[in-house]
């Protein structure tokens, strides 16, 4: 924690100030989105969206190389990008339901491989590897700013709309019944995850980021009574893995996103066994 | 007064693709009544439920709801489904559930599903009714099968129905709760018309006043002509009157 606390004090190392600043505001939406997602079960749609992600930057990369396209950021690629593929993803999921799995997984892979194809078009060396896995050295504070932003929405949408998608997460057939507009709600979720994947791309990447939508929220589903606790918790737990896994990363001087992931997945890991146990021996 | 059936099926049909579930189904249930729809597994009863709440569409024939089409009279409809699909993990309390009920109202705090204390209220007032308002504060994942059963029915009635709607409302509570329903849902037959799927003859048969038999075809009884040959005929031998016998004597059979 010494380090973490000494190196956040450098001037030099402003990047990891923007880091930890865009860890921990985007563990609120992390939290919140994630209770969702878990509850809803479409942690599988989640991550389909996530590597989709890949090919929104790739193209953003290319456009700002290769076409000279400065305002063409690649954060704002996997913007596009996500949503873009929530649509989709959504829409198969609701119309194609009896192969809606092997849909899903092939907007996925065409997502990804539109991403690598762009890379490798793009004059000079793209390193794919930072963003599949995340790279704090190239967080600016424009993404922290976006990180912000996105947070905004994600919280005033989840939040104020939170009876409808509580209702629709658990007893969809019900909700539509009351005059809920069950597909609207269920596109509206697949877009706020596609905005939370998006916003911890430069810190664990597109690959690593499922894991903080999805194990923060199931941490929590095993201490809360109800979703809004589960959210609270989430947050809490996301924030937490936030920062242990940057603190160790600089301490033992490893990769951010792996390390932040491994504390996550070791957290879930504990909480999962000690609670069979417990069930086992109460 | 003579008002106008609160739902008509003519001629109506339903398959899963290709596989008829129901055929020719025609029948109307007035004002107030109290009606059970009975019949084998995979008969269709609720494949009939369903086409009444317009979740599912008829491929032929026509469904009425208080006059409209099903999906435009869904608000007037109370529902309880069966509890089995539930994931038994949701973090969900069951005020949280009861609350359901109070959605698809107009206004900026319909629209947003914002929960008003009139809501709250009616939410209160419906897990009274059900014997469960002490309940309110728990996550509905502690409790027993028949408590959630009972929170389920609560939620059917929160939505303030005219037209309610039960599938299996008996499958897992015991004779006690059973008898409780059996005068709640008496009382509540005052003021609305009560349709439920039951595998209990015995539960209701001195409630309803039809028995509405679906095994891909449907056949309506009146309770008062029921024999025992046409139960027979609908279980196939496997018969339940005898639980009936054991806790409703005063509801005998022909």
């Amino acid at each position: 924690m010494i380090d973490l606390v000494d190196a956040l004090r450098n001037p030099a190392m402003a990047f990891l100030r923007y880091a930890i600043m865009a860890g921990l505001l985007a563990s609120i939406s992390l939290g919140i989105v994630g209770s969702y997602v878990v509850t809803r079960r479409i942690s599988y749609i989640a991550a389909a969206i996530s590597h989709c992600v890949l090919g929104g930057i790739g193209a953003a990369v290319y456009f700002k190389a290769a076409l000279g396209w400065q305002w063409c950021d690649p954060m704002l690629g996997a913007l596009v990008a996500a949503l873009l593929s929530a649509i989709i993803i959504g829409f198969v999921s609701l119309y194609a339901r009896q192969r809606e799995d092997t849909v899903i997984s092939s907007v996925w892979v065409i997502g990804m491989a539109i991403g690598l194809l762009f890379f490798a078009k793009t004059p000079g060396y793209v390193d794919p590897m930072s963003y599949l896995f995340g790279n704090i050295l190239l967080i600016s504070v424009q993404d922290v700013w976006l990180v912000a932003a996105m947070d905004v929405i994600a919280v005033v949408l989840g939040l104020g709309f939170y009876n409808k998608l509580l209702a629709v997460c658990f007893d969809e057939e019900f909700a539509e019944l009351r005059g809920v507009r069950v597909k609207f709600y269920y596109l509206l979720l697949l877009c706020l995850t596609a905005l939370t994947v998006v916003l911890l791309v430069r810190v664990v990447g597109i690959v690593l980021v499922i894991a903080l939508v999805t194990l923060p929220a199931a941490v929590a589903g095993h201490f809360a009574r109800q979703l809004w606790q589960m959210m609270a918790i989430a947050v809490l737990c996301c924030m937490a893995f936030v920062a242990a896994g940057m603190a160790t990363s600089i301490s033992a001087d490893l990769p951010t996103g792996p390390m932040i992931i491994l504390i996550a997945g070791a957290a879930y890991l504990l909480v999962a066994l000690t609670a069979r146990l417990r069930r086992r021996h109460g | 007064m003579a008002s106008e059936p609160v739902v008509t099926l003519k001629n109506v049909s339903f398959s899963y693709g290709g596989s008829p579930a129901l055929e020719g189904v025609s029948l109307s249930i007035a004002a107030r009544e109290a009606i059970c729809i009975v019949g084998p597994n995979g008969g269709g009863k609720t494949t009939l439920v369903k086409l009444i709440l317009g979740l599912l569409t008829p491929q032929q024939g026509e469904i009425r709801v208080f006059g409209q089409p099903p999906c435009r009279a869904r608000l007037r409809i109370g529902y309880m489904p069966q509890h089995a699909q539930y994931d038994p993990k949701f973090p969900v309390s069951v005020m949280d559930i009861v609350l359901m009920g109070r959605l698809g109202q107009a206004g900026l705090a319909g629209l947003m599903g914002w929960h008003r204390r009139a809501d709250r209220q009616a939410a209160y007032d419906a897990l009274t009714q059900v014997g469960m308002r002490e309940l309110a504060r728990r996550p509905f994942a502690s409790l027993s099968g028949g408590q959630r059963q009972r929170v389920l029915i609560a939620r059917a009635l929160c939505c303030n129905p005219d037209l309610l709607l039960l599938d299996e409302p008996t499958s897992n509570v015991d004779s006690l709760v059973e008898a409780r329903l059996l005068d709640l849902l008496r009382d509540l037959n005052k003021k609305m018309t009560i349709v439920m799927v039951s595998h209990d003859l015995g539960f209701v048969s001195g409630f309803v006043e039809r028995v509405i038999c679906v095994n891909r075809r449907v056949v309506t009884h009146r309770t008062s002509d029921m024999t025992g040959q046409t139960i027979h005929d609908l279980y196939g031998g496997e018969v339940r009157v005898v639980r009936h016998d054991e806790f409703l004597p005063e509801g005998h059979l022909h």
